[in-house]
């Protein structure tokens, strides 16, 4: 049943894992992952990945939240009942902006939130490499590479010799 | 007179062989030097050693305050809001100056988390999780006013478009409508972009619980940790969603102590019908807000030894941005008497020279001098590195910016049009005891906070040292 996930292999500093990702990627892995404790800066670059998607999701929501306000406005004040106020207008979208504008950016919160959870297949409470504790420390102080079973270049013995050359320390196999 | 060893090569051209730029050190964001492991076990040690004594004393002595606001929205609950001290003509008096308060209060977290964010101001990482929880508990103590002066509190969904029997809506062109939805979704939003940064954090905690054998907590943190497992492409969204989360939370804080200020700008009242409100009570909020950082993170400081995380060059940041803003907030005092006096309106100009040698004129001093005159002190290089006083003039500023809020709300009323129509307003023991509570839901909830959740950001701190630049160039590249 234990089919292997992957190789995994352990990194002392920022410098290491940032030339370790790249020459992974040049080694043509895609099925593959760099876990760390906080965000490095250049290594979306040096892992090959490109520019997250959640920008999009944002920008979704933030019209979705316009509208909604406009609408919601529109359609109370000046369609569902009718009813003069301070002889104002039914319906202006100079009244109705601030709401839509609070609206759009309430949307737009939700959106990338969710965006970004989904864009992540959060959450995800069990997966392999949280299985073992030696590599909770990718949480705290120590940066890891995995390289997946199912990449098509995988191979046990070859894989493994990259990640020695890239640097790698207490590499190990685990478990799916 | 010797020669200059450049001037050997007359007639060459005047430059420089080549260029050498000086280096200009920046200041350190984490002293000592200290490394990741460090600051992990730093910041988990707060919430993982015992409970200290301390904690609990204050903790008692805030559920203690905090009862007297209990004791007070029951007694106003059950009796009717009668009980507080508002008369005609002054129909709007603590409850509002309270939430004014307290809302803006809370802007300064948002400043911190969001704009010194996407200003690459890096020094922000060591304060703005303490920051952001003080304007979640801000809103939730601003919350409670307006909920209780609708008067029937079980009515306030009221004033969310929900269908109702009366098949009426909410007006849609009023302000105070507008406040409604502006402070909800500042709310909602600040609560989703604290957790958005709690998720890193909170992961560390399940993984540390889980090594020590805590399984309850474990899973209790790991159940909020989302199984973020510290992956890079999942750090590639996620900095992407807190970048954009700051980009829109910048427009947010700012819209909504505008509409706040549109409470009362949109009205026709002298000294509330002036446009010069939304930029002053922004930089009044941000103000506020930066006086009660100096005084919830300076004894944090001091009890948890976090000299190393919040240096001399936080402190001087944060009076630094106080100075400025209660420096703005004093020109829009003076631009205020400037207007009133060359609009050449007699009730404008009554309604200025009312409030600061009117009946209130004690308020409006009491004003001047904490909020125009103590942030002065910050230009004083002694002044900022003494935390004792810096804590003390903080102090100053909080009272300063909450008699800001009275002076303009009660000074204004209180003089109608009409002087059949005058009135003087005091609040009631009832108004005092539920106002003063807050002040104990707040401790209550921070120091909550401070037990159970890291208080700074592990993550956004590691990033801000020397050696997280996998380029070695400190924080340029």
């Amino acid at each position: 049943m234990s089919k292997a996930y992957g190789i995994i292999a352990a990194f002392d500093d920022t410098r290491e894992i940032f030339q370790a990702c790249e020459q992974v990627r040049d080694a043509g892995y895609t099925q593959w992952d760099a876990l760390t404790p906080f965000p490095i800066h250049g290594l979306d670059r040096a892992m090959g990945l490109r520019r997250s998607k959640v920008p999009r999701l944002s920008l979704i929501g933030g019209i979705a939240g316009f509208c909604t306000g406009m609408a919601l406005i529109w359609w109370t004040g000046a369609a569902d009942f009718r009813l003069i106020v301070g002889g104002k207008p039914y319906f202006s979208p100079m009244f109705a902006f601030p709401i839509s504008y609070e609206l759009s950016i309430l949307f737009t919160a939700f959106a990338t939130i969710l965006g970004m959870f989904f864009l992540n297949r959060l959450p995800m409470h069990y997966h392999p490499v949280l299985k073992q504790p030696q590599f909770a420390r990718a949480t705290s102080d120590r940066f890891f590479i995995v390289i997946e079973a199912t990449d098509p270049k995988f191979d046990a013995a070859r894989t493994r010799a990259l990640l020695v050359q890239a640097g790698g320390k207490d590499i190990v196999e685990i478990e799916g | 007179m010797s020669a200059h060893p450049d001037s050997a090569a007359v007639g060459a051209p005047a430059v420089l062989a080549e260029v050498k730029p000086a280096v200009l050190p920046r200041p350190v964001l984490v002293a000592n030097n200290r490394n990741y492991t460090w600051i992990t076990d730093k910041i988990c040690s707060l919430i993982e050693g015992p409970t200290p004594t301390w904690w609990w004393v204050c903790f008692i002595v805030a559920i203690f305050v905090a009862s007297f606001t209990i004791a007070g929205l029951t007694y106003l609950v059950g009796t009717g809001v009668g009980v507080w001290g508002h008369r005609s003509p002054v129909n709007w008096a603590w409850d509002i100056v309270n939430f004014v308060f307290w809302i803006g209060i809370g802007h300064a977290g948002t400043l911190i988390s969001a704009i010194l964010c996407l200003l690459r101001q890096k020094w922000r990482t060591s304060i703005n999780r303490a920051a952001e929880a003080m304007t979640i508990f801000a809103v939730a103590c601003a919350g409670l006013f307006p909920l209780f002066h609708v008067g029937r509190v079980w009515m306030a969904w009221y004033l969310f478009p929900i269908s109702n029997a009366n098949a009426i809506w909410q007006n849609f062109r009023s302000p105070l409508e507008w406040d409604v939805f502006a402070v909800s979704t500042y709310g909602t939003v600040s609560v989703c972009f604290w957790y958005v940064g709690l998720i890193p954090d909170l992961a560390v905690l399940r993984d540390r619980f889980t090594l020590a054998g805590h399984n309850l907590r474990a899973w209790l943190y790991g159940l909020f940790a989302m199984g973020w497992r510290g992956s890079n492409r999942h750090w590639r969204n996620y900095e992407m969603a807190y970048l954009i989360l700051a980009g829109i939370s910048t427009p947010l804080v700012l819209s909504v102590h505008t509409i706040v200020s549109f409470d009362f700008a949109v009205s026709l009242l002298p000294g509330w019908h002036t446009t010069i409100f939304p930029p002053y009570f922004v930089a009044g909020a941000i103000f506020s807000g930066f006086g009660m950082v100096l005084t919830l993170m300076l004894p944090l400081r001091a009890i948890y030894h976090l000299e190393d995380l919040i240096t001399q060059y936080h402190i001087d940041n944060i009076c630094k941005i106080t100075l400025a803003t209660g420096t703005m907030v004093g020109y829009a005092y003076a631009m205020e008497f400037f207007i009133a006096w060359y609009g050449s309106n007699p009730y404008e100009g009554f309604a200025f020279i009312n409030r600061a040698f009117g009946n209130y004129a004690w308020a409006y001093w009491i004003m001047i001098t904490c909020n125009v005159i103590t942030p002065q002190f910050f230009w004083f290089k002694a002044v900022r590195q003494n935390t004792t006083l810096v804590w003390v003039l903080s102090i100053f500023v909080n009272v300063g910016m909450w008699f800001e809020r009275f002076v303009i709300i009660v000074t204004s009323l209180a003089r109608d049009f009409l002087p059949s129509s005058w009135g003087y307003y005091s609040p009631s023991i009832v108004e005092i005891f539920t106002f003063f509570g807050t002040f104990g839901v707040f401790s209550t909830l921070f120091l909550l906070f401070i037990r159970f959740l890291p208080i700074m950001p592990m993550a956004e701190i590691k990033a801000v040292t020397q050696q997280a630049d996998p380029h070695g160039g400190g924080d340029r590249h």
